[in-house]
């Protein structure tokens, strides 16, 4: 059991009070035009965020931030997991959306339902995606409504999350998990197949040799 | 004879291309081709550079440049570029391609276009091939019978290194149409009216397989308007079992096979079908006849109605969030619960992006502007044909007079307006009716309003300079 690595998926949390929330709304297309991975955390819903438009060149420290957006209430400026609607992420399969939730800091995201890819995007980068059922998540809005605050752990190992009182299970496949809790090199990983991937090919080049050039 | 074990369009793509399970049950598919364009590569190809490793097939990689190129006056190549970041962006899969020996159909090549345009064009894009590309609306490719999926970064990558895509099989969806549809209602209007119906997350976790006789009916182009937007109702592929139409389609084209190795592989395309029987988890049933013309309201691409209807009212929404998201999207967008989208006076005209900028949308759109002079209402209109081949035919057809003498500009090839990261964009509340995919908050510029409809009804649109029934 791996617990200490668990642990960086729990902390407090931010209810983002939306449905369909899309990877433009998420990282704007104008920070795109970056060509590293890193960065994009202070672009993180940029047009919700701030009150003007920026691009790449802004100094965002300078910019006027939106008082009504939630994430810049001085409660949750700190928060590491997300709470949302469902079909978050839905959209374009940009994975600067990933790179931008956890460049600000977050780690694990709940909601009813996530879209597919944005789903793969996230496991590569070692965002935890938790979905649990939509009634739940109305319990959970009304708790953060009153309380303000509310603490979550994560216990990725065992597919729990506890909440208050309450423990909540989650799915997971294998193969996410690995990556989330051992971090390792996913392009290495699958070499180690290359066997696999050889003896496919050399059959499958005979039943299509138009498409080997 | 009944076949013991009938299979679907899907699961026959699945099943020769799976390679095996890695140790953590990952399962790796074998990808066919991959189509590389510069705003999703060059993170991929850093980390590739860093790990030491080329590209295991470069043979079945095909790059070229079109979400960030400017769509005006190209005579100076990269030089001419004005925005220094696009222009890194565009020379760093210029220098990615050649340092890994990649083709790349670069910014003045006459093939150069929308990578889901580019591709069934030059005939790369064949029935029974597993395709990916680092953008979403790689479901165009569907049309042709292949499973052809959005990929993100890392996936980019992971492709390039291994051939191999990390996933496991997802769930089978029918979704058919059957008889015919309506005078000016086209292939763009029933992939809206679909995604209206089944929402932007109805296909979530599956693959959806369209078919019926509103399908068959429709062009290879049609087909690929369907499964471009496959993506917005939450299906990673959307596909179409290939036809006579598609093996026509391929016969002319530059990649694809000829002669003997044609004959061969049309055998094998010809396998490419779901069997009678065959398993589905989730059926939808639709009549094309239902089918107005489409216009979205909101902004999200579920939030659409025939343009006769009214826009919906709260009362129409049940829960909190469905009445929130509606409120905000009406805020957003400024309109009125419950009025008519004719009342709104339109910006600005798109017409173009990987949904609707082949020549057939070119060919809609002329038919309606021939001989007429778009609304003084309209600040600005645009088309933006989707590849160089597809200019170059239109204005051999005469199209581009047609589109200049009524007020629209005449574009170069790229994804332009449709997201607006070249500086083709909306200004803050312009009101614009785009025959693009997604009317995003922000999509096409800061605080712009998107409205996705057809070429006929933008062209329509630009002449009244707002939405008016062209159904009758």
């Amino acid at each position: 059991m791996n617990k200490s690595i668990s642990n960086i998926f729990s902390g407090e949390a931010v209810f983002l009070d939306k449905a369909n929330v899309d990877t433009d709304q998420i990282i704007p297309k104008q920070f795109l035009k970056s060509i590293k991975r890193t960065g994009f955390g202070p672009n993180l819903f940029d047009a919700w965020r701030y009150l003007d438009k920026g691009d790449l060149n802004s100094d965002n420290s300078k910019r006027k931030l939106n008082p009504d957006f939630i994430l810049n209430h001085d409660l949750y400026k700190s928060c590491n997991i997300l709470i949302t609607r469902e079909n978050f992420g839905c959209g374009s399969s940009r994975e600067h959306a990933v790179w931008a939730l956890t460049d600000y800091g977050f780690t694990t995201i709940i909601a009813p339902s996530f879209a597919d890819i944005f789903k793969n995007n996230s496991y590569k980068n070692g965002l935890l995606l938790i979905e649990i059922d939509k009634e739940k998540i109305d319990e959970i809005f009304t708790q953060i409504t009153e309380k303000k605050i509310i603490n979550i752990e994560v216990d990725v190992h065992n597919q729990f999350i506890y909440l208050e009182e309450k423990q909540i299970p989650f799915e997971l496949d294998d193969f996410k998990k690995k990556f989330l809790l051992d971090g390792i090199d996913e392009v290495g990983f699958t070499l180690q197949h290359q066997n696999k991937i050889e003896d496919f090919e050399k059959n499958y080049k005979k039943t299509v040799p138009w498409l080997f050039k | 004879m009944n076949n013991p074990n009938p299979k679907t369009l899907y699961d026959k793509l699945w099943d020769t291309h799976f390679v095996g399970s890695r140790s953590d049950n990952g399962d790796l598919l074998y990808i066919d081709l991959h189509m590389v364009h510069e705003v999703t590569s060059p993170q991929a190809f850093e980390g590739l550079k860093i790990k030491g490793i080329g590209p295991r097939r470069v043979d079945s990689i095909v790059a070229t440049v079109d979400h960030n190129v400017p769509t005006t006056d190209r005579s100076q190549g990269l030089g001419g570029i004005k925005d220094t970041i696009s222009r890194d962006q565009i020379q760093a899969l210029q220098i990615n391609c050649h340092d890994f020996g990649i083709d790349l159909i670069d910014l003045n090549d006459l093939n150069q276009g929308i990578v889901h345009v580019v591709g069934p064009e030059q005939g790369f894009t064949q029935p029974g091939m597993t395709i990916v590309c680092g953008d979403s609306h790689t479901s165009t490719h569907g049309a042709f019978g292949c499973l052809a999926m959005g990929i993100g970064t890392s996936e980019v990558e992971h492709v390039l290194a291994t051939q191999c895509l990390v996933m496991n099989k997802q769930k089978n969806m029918r979704i058919s149409i059957n008889g015919p549809l309506k005078k000016n209602v086209f292939a763009k209007d029933l992939t809206m009216f679909l995604i209206g119906k089944i929402g932007t997350a109805g296909g979530t976790g599956h693959v959806i397989e369209y078919d019926g006789s509103a399908i068959e009916s429709l062009s290879m182009e049609g087909r690929m308007t369907v499964c471009n937007m496959a993506i917005e109702a939450g299906a990673r592929a959307g596909m179409i079992a290939p036809d006579q139409k598609t093996f026509d389609y391929l016969k002319s084209k530059p990649h694809s096979p000829k002669g003997d190795e044609y004959e061969t592989a049309l055998k094998y395309w010809k396998t490419f079908h779901s069997d009678e029987n065959s398993n589905f988890d989730t059926v939808h049933n639709f009549f094309a006849e239902e089918i107005e013309p489409q216009v979205t309201w909101g902004t999200s691409p579920e939030m659409v109605i025939g343009v006769n209807d009214r826009i919906p009212l709260k009362e129409d929404y049940i829960s909190q969030t469905e009445r929130n998201n509606f409120e905000a999207a009406l805020d957003y967008m400024g309109l009125s619960a419950g009025d008519s989208l004719e009342n709104y006076s339109l910006d600005q005209i798109f017409i173009g992006s990987c949904t609707n900028s082949r020549i057939e949308d070119l060919r809609k759109a002329a038919e309606i502007l021939d001989g007429n002079v778009i609304s003084k209402k309209i600040k600005r209109a645009m088309i933006v044909p989707g590849s160089g081949l597809v200019k170059k035919q239109a204005e051999e057809e005469g199209l581009h007079e047609i589109f200049i003498s009524s007020g629209f500009e005449w574009r170069e090839p790229g994804c332009s307006m449709c997201l607006g990261m070249n500086p083709d964009q909306l200004g803050e509340k312009e009101r614009c009716a785009s025959t693009s995919n997604r009317n995003f908050e922000g999509r096409q510029g800061h605080l712009g309003r998107t409205h996705l409809v057809s070429p006929a009804m933008a062209a329509a649109a630009a002449l009244a300079g707002n939405f008016i029934d062209i159904s009758s």
